[in-house]
């Protein structure tokens, strides 16, 4: 193995299955997954309904505990049998920001709160806070709506807000779910275009669940499950 | 950054409203206790007003407020004899009704003789009683005022000077009147009554006769010692001041007061699942958000946070309104209400220790929110 930082894959999920209940009610919603994505890489997760994709995202985002298989993330192993950390909460907010197919801003927070509030959580000063979620507003194109409530922002501006949110804490893996679904071709352009510019300015790993045609070409690799299972001809 | 004063100043005036109706159940709280303070607080207004020693009633009775009691007019003199008494007054006491005006009129009359205890203790304006007939001095709570004329029985009486706060355990205003006017007013019989008991030969009655004796002790002197020389004569009871104002506590307004103890009990409960279910409900509102928060790695202690200061916030500005609003309406109740600081703390610290744990069912909600439902999965 090369010591070649972007070769070290920022998810390693090795042969993962998960499944719910037990006897006649079991479901196996993951079975035996294995994938890698890389720094800089912008992969898609495409799947019918109910083929496992947002149980995937959940277990890589360590928020439902696989049933076996091995999962490690920026290079340190979280799940071996079992989680390997208890505070979870606290490796999300170290490691992985989260993208929403509605944002999920908090609605009593403006935008530069929304952002400066995983800040906060991580222990930065007001201040300090303040300072980088106002940067990121404008890295991201948007900081002329620092000050606006998510209710009075465009579903284009209210996505980039939730991206830098996802940012705020320089994590190297970002995992989104469905993020241009709610957007017209036009803003769905634009937010795969500024998650494009994250993978390759920040050299994280960028693992999307959508079902949207229309940004299929902006991925660099494409993984079908189905059935709980990775297709052989992931693209 | 607080959380949750962010979201208590996106939703202000929702949560002012809710803030709102909880000030009026607390100020409901906060005026029964009152209710029941100024319940005590009259009782004993009628019994402290002389400042005396000794109490002395119809033997086998715990008179003159607690029970009927009657003793002849000449048992002053003989109390005041005892050694040790440094003064001793006659009194009446008696509830009438008049009219003034177009107004009926319930008023708690105390009959006393001037110079001696029994009479009121502080007059406001005007002056005492200084003619032995037909004055009166009235309590503001009457509605008269100085010169008003007022029938009482088949006499006229003017007021002369007004008294604050004189109420009787009823909540009857009280008006004082000279010893002899009020045996006319509570013994002599009407015109033909009297005739018939002239006609039977038995004379138009006594009116000598009074339904207690109020005696102070000189300083060194044990009041239960006066009183047990009192209890010598046959057809009398002596009571001291401690066990008058025992029997209106614990006897007069004891019912009363485990009502108003029980109703306000029961607010209370009421208040405290108001407040879960307010809570409740605020924390159902922010399911999603709290999962939100929970998936972008918040500690379960800004979450508790978020609930727990809301309800902190919502019970102490509850409290506060409803503290205001009884405070500022408490002189229109029809009763006496008797707001006490350490009551209020009590209530606070009641309201304060029911948010919190009202809080607990919002807060066990929200810690079970799984973050895997910001995701929609």
């Amino acid at each position: 193995m090369s010591n070649s930082l972007s070769e070290i894959p920022l998810v390693h999920v090795q042969n993962v299955s998960k499944h719910f209940g037990e006897g006649e009610t079991r479901v196996d919603a993951l079975r035996d997954v294995s994938l890698e994505v890389h720094p800089g890489e912008v992969v898609a997760l495409l799947g019918p309904s109910g083929s496992g994709k947002t149980t995937l995202l959940n277990v890589i985002g360590c928020i439902t505990e696989p049933s076996s298989g091995w999962v490690s993330l920026d290079g340190e192993v979280v799940y071996d049998g079992h989680w390997l950390r208890s505070d979870l909460r606290k490796l999300r907010l170290e490691k992985i920001g989260f993208i929403f197919q509605f944002h999920n801003l908090l609605p009593f927070l403006n935008s530069t709160d929304n952002v400066a509030v995983v800040l906060s959580l991580a222990g930065f000063d007001k201040d300090e806070s303040k300072r980088r979620a106002i940067e990121l507003l404008e890295y991201l194109e948007v900081g002329h709506r620092k000050d606006a409530m998510p209710a009075n922002l465009s579903g284009g501006e209210a996505q980039r807000v939730a991206i830098a949110r996802a940012l705020a804490n320089r994590p190297r893996i970002i995992l989104a779910d469905e993020p241009t679904a709610a957007l017209d071709s036009e803003r769905a352009g634009i937010v795969m275009d500024l998650l494009r510019k994250v993978a390759v300015e920040q050299e994280a790993a960028i693992l999307a669940v959508t079902h949207d045609e229309k940004i299929f070409d902006r991925f660099d690799r494409i993984f079908h499950l189905r059935d709980g299972r990775l297709d052989d001809q992931n693209t | 950054m607080n959380l949750a004063y962010r979201d208590i100043r996106h939703n202000l005036g929702r949560f002012l409203l809710t803030c709102f109706g909880l000030s009026l159940l607390l100020g409901v709280v906060l005026s029964m206790i009152g209710i029941y303070r100024g319940l005590v607080e009259d009782a004993l207004t009628l019994v402290r007003t002389p400042v005396v020693d000794v109490w002395v009633v119809e033997s086998g009775t715990r008179g003159p407020f607690a029970e009927s009691s009657r003793i002849p007019g000449d048992t002053r003199e003989a109390i005041a004899r005892l050694q040790g008494v440094s003064a001793a007054g006659s009194v009446t006491y008696q509830s009438v009704e008049t009219r003034h005006g177009n107004e009926k009129l319930r008023l708690y009359v105390v009959g006393y003789e001037p110079g001696r205890p029994g009479g009121p203790d502080q007059i406001t304006t005007g002056r005492p009683i200084g003619r032995s007939h037909y004055e009166m001095v009235a309590d503001k709570r009457t509605g008269l005022s100085l010169g008003s004329r007022i029938e009482l029985g088949r006499d006229t009486f003017t007021v002369v000077g007004m008294t604050d706060d004189q109420v009787s355990s009823g909540g009857d205003p009280v008006i004082y009147i000279t010893l002899k006017d009020s045996q006319q007013l509570q013994f002599e019989l009407a015109p033909p009554a009297a005739r018939r008991e002239i006609a039977r030969g038995s004379g138009p009655g006594d009116t000598d006769t009074i339904n207690a004796v109020i005696a102070r002790v000189s300083p060194n002197v044990s009041p239960e010692s006066v009183a047990e020389a009192a209890r010598r004569w046959k057809h009398l009871a002596a009571m001291s001041q401690g066990e008058q104002e025992l029997i209106l506590t614990q006897s007069v307004v004891e019912r009363a007061r485990k009502q108003i103890g029980l109703f306000t009990g029961l607010l209370l409960i009421v208040s405290a699942v108001i407040i879960a279910l307010i809570l409740y409900t605020m924390t159902m509102d922010k399911l999603r958000e709290i999962a939100t928060l929970k998936l972008i790695g918040a500690p379960d202690r800004t979450i508790v946070g978020l609930i727990l200061q809301q309800a902190l916030a919502m019970g102490t500005i509850g409290f506060g309104f409803g503290a205001i609003l009884i405070t500022s309406i408490k002189d229109y109740f029809p009763r006496r209400v008797v707001l006490q600081p350490e009551d209020g703390l009590a209530l606070a610290a009641a309201v304060i220790l029911v948010c919190v744990l009202s809080s607990a069912l919002g807060v066990r909600l929200a810690l079970k929110v799984d973050p895997a439902t910001a995701i929609g999965g």
